[in-house]
């Protein structure tokens, strides 16, 4: 089952970042990692949860195929504890396929909260299988269900060691992480002996028959789930009904929802901004008092390249670090509190007239931190047409990449007071890009899709959690910092200065020719043939954009700002953001676009289509605004 | 009394009777442990014929009216 815990239980074992949220559907690839258990070395491996053998989605196909694939010696079914009466006749599933099997029933801490009592013994005796109650969360019962894995492990040691990756239990479903136990010689051994499993036919991998024999007798189920748990019939009143009744209130939730949003966003840059001047100030005595003085023997040429070049274009990407690291902790916290699955209730029926639902519009709100994610986010969407408008617009969410460009622009071009206001009005600018894209496009892309969510309870982001993320994003940032934004800023000095000789990001150089080529496109929109370069180079990553201007305008962080206000109307400026918000994000949005459509006609549509709306509405912003002033 | 899902006022328990709906439809419901014999009762509906947030046995989840439409409903009477 989805959303049971599954990722909370990797991290715990194996101490990985793999990205948790109170929400179905976070998960949505497999992700491995090894640790030691007893004397060899297992792999684990995290699944996306399913709820059923037979679905369609392409988590759940995901899963299938991982399970078609690879040799697995035990499989933990992951069960929600409070929730067995639905979630049981999984595992009565599996164990009709006759695999190995543990069953965990995790979030033992909320189970008792509702006073849901489990006899596990009773349980374990009626079901036939292993059962070991925990707490993934906040450890309780690990330690035990882990000696558990350890001995079951040894129980079986023939399967994947006798000969290696050939004969194995392997088992089918969603809702659990996989332990396939790697023999301690695992390099001389095909890794995914896949080749080997597929002939197996000891394995009963029917998927179609399974439809039937895999649905075992509801009574069968009833009968366990009495017999081994008391649950009360009317639930104590929890804070999360309580919480519910304010935050779900016909008129005041939804705008509950976005005061909530925008005060923690609001939060973040309160706490950023200092930090970030931190860094500005750091980087800026580094070139002073290190730098410079130690590059005093360099060719000037080259020097110009390694400060003005590389140090101040990745100096100011950097800079940014702390911003985006705390906005990623904020979307943790939210994503783990529980409150999407709200806003897709408050949201669904607005979303439905545009022909979405409130399940794209919590994907829409993961792609504020990264649209990457949250593209691939949408393989738990079972209809395809709904996935490809989805896809769509996605690419309109306000990245945390975009936020930088935006958050310097609007410090550096207009007064204090008014940059928070020209923030929030490229938020509802992103806002009514999809909302634009999606009335146009939904009926080319209909979808009779049912909604069926959960609404998980309110749960608290622990704060070792919280941290998990901050170094993900951290981590996240850095590797694309590493990469091509240095091939950004590389690019951008060679451009600007080559051929040698003439003036420095001149009308000479080889960017100012290029430049030239784009003045007719973007001189009806205000944007001045540098600005255009960047945004040129800005197509592979927004990150480049400010790290490039910093390059052309040889100004370095703290410098910058003060340096295109002397150069850039407001109007031009503001034009320039809304430009830069709308066309396609980065390539790696491009990438992913490709590998979740399947095709390069949907993905040159997409990316079509945004420079289009971009293009259009920068002219209708600039032309009117000069039109009215 | 037999009403549809969309009918029950909000917070009245009931138990679920009958469900017609088509396979997939269905097969999900089954999976969030809407079938019939189990309790039922809506907790609230959103604005603007939104959809319905509803608590199943132990579970919570939200649906949309169109699809509660295919639920049928026993209700006491009294
Ligand atoms: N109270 C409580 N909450 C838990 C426990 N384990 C996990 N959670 C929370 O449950 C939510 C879901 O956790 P995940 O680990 O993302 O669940 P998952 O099974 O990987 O979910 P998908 O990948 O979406 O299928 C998160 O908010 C966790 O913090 C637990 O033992 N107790
Ligand atoms: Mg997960």
């Amino acid at each position: 089952m989805p959303n049971t815990g599954k990722s909370t239980l990797f991290n715990r074992l194996t101490a990985s970042q793999a990205r948790v949220g109170n929400w179905p559907g976070v998960t949505v690839a497999a992700q491995a990692a090894r640790i030691a258990a007893g004397g060899a070395t297992a792999e684990i491996v995290d699944l996306p949860g399913i709820y059923s053998l037979e679905g369609g989605c392409e988590a759940e196909l995901i899963v299938r195929r991982f399970l078609e694939r690879e040799p697995i010696n035990l499989c933990l079914v992951l069960l929600h504890a409070a929730q067995l009466d639905r979630q049981l006749t999984l595992a009565l599933q599996l164990k009709t396929l006759g695999l190995p099997l543990l069953v965990l029933l995790n979030m033992a801490d909320e189970a008792a909260a509702l006073g849901v009592r489990i006899n596990a013994a009773r349980l374990s005796a009626e079901l036939e299988l292993p059962v070991r109650l925990i707490s993934a969360k906040y450890g309780g019962g690990v330690a035990a269900a882990w000696q558990c894995i350890e001995s079951l492990l040894d129980e079986r040691p023939g399967a994947a060691r006798a000969d290696g990756a050939g004969r194995h239990a392997r088992a089918q479903s969603g809702r659990r992480n996989e332990l396939h136990r790697v023999p301690q010689r695992a390099e001389s051994l095909p890794r995914n002996g896949q080749t080997a499993c597929l002939g197996c036919g000891a394995c009963p991998m029917t998927w179609a028959a399974g439809a039937t024999a895999g649905v075992p007798a509801a009574v069968a189920v009833e009968r366990i789930y009495a017999s081994a748990v008391k649950a009360p019939d009317d639930l104590p009143e929890r804070l999360t009904a309580r919480l519910d009744r304010l935050l779900l209130h016909r008129q005041l939730g939804l705008p509950l929802f976005f005061v909530t949003v925008f005060l923690l966003f609001e939060l973040v840059y309160r706490l950023a901004a200092p930090m970030q001047e931190g860094m500005v100030w750091g980087l800026g005595r580094l070139r002073l008092e290190l730098l410079e003085p130690a590059l005093r023997a360099v060719p000037p040429l080259l020097r110009s390249f390694l400060l003005e070049g590389l140090y101040n274009g990745v100096g100011t990407v950097l800079s940014f670090l702390p911003v985006i690291v705390l906005f990623f902790v904020a979307m943790a916290a939210i994503e783990d509190s529980g409150y999407l699955a709200r806003a897709a209730f408050l949201m669904d029926a607005v979303m439905a007239r545009a022909g979405l639902d409130g399940g794209a519009f919590v994907i829409q709100v993961m792609g504020l931190g990264c649209n990457v994610p949250a593209i691939l986010g949408t393989r738990v969407m079972r209809s395809r047409a709904l996935r490809l408008l989805t896809m769509l617009v996605i690419p309109f969410s306000l990245c945390s990449a975009r936020l930088q460009v935006f958050v310097f622009l609007a410090g550096a071009l207009f007064s204090a007071r008014a940059a928070p206001l020209v923030l929030l009005s490229l938020y509802a600018a992103s806002f009514a890009a999809a909302a634009l894209t999606a009335v146009v496009w939904q009926r080319r892309y209909r979808s009779p899709e049912p909604l069926l969510l959960e609404m998980p309870p309110y749960r608290l982001p622990t704060a070792g959690h919280l941290l998990r993320q901050a170094r993900r994003a951290a981590e996240h940032f850095l590797r694309r910092a590493g990469g091509f934004i240095i091939g950004g800023m590389v690019a951008v000095w060679l451009l600007t200065h080559l051929p040698t000789g003439v003036p420095p990001a001149g009308p000479a150089t080889l960017a100012g020719r290029a430049a030239l080529l784009l003045v007719p496109v973007f001189r009806l929109v205000g944007i001045g043939p540098l600005l255009s370069l960047t945004l040129l180079l800005g197509f592979a990553a927004k990150e480049i954009i400010i790290g490039a201007l910093a390059v052309i305008y040889r100004a370095g962080d703290a410098k910058l700002a003060g340096v295109l206000a002397a150069d850039l109307g407001w109007v031009q400026a503001y034009s320039f953001m809304l430009f830069t918000l709308i066309y396609t994000p980065c390539l790696a949005t491009v990438a992913a676009i490709r590998q979740e459509s399947g095709t390069w006609r949907f993905t040159l549509f997409a990316v079509g289509w945004s420079l289009t709306l971009a293009w259009l509405a920068s002219f209708l912003f600039y032309q009117g605004a000069r039109a009215l002033l | 009394m037999r009403i549809s899902l969309n009918q029950l006022p909000d917070g009245q328990a009931a138990v679920v009777a009958e469900i017609r709906a088509g396979g997939s439809l269905m097969a999900r419901m089954t999976a969030f442990g809407l079938k019939p014999g189990r309790r039922i009762r809506v907790i609230r509906r959103a604005n603007w014929q939104g959809p319905l947030h509803v608590r199943v046995g132990m579970t919570e989840i939200m649906i949309r009216r169109s699809d509660a439409q295919s639920v049928q409903v026993a209700v006491d009477p009294a």
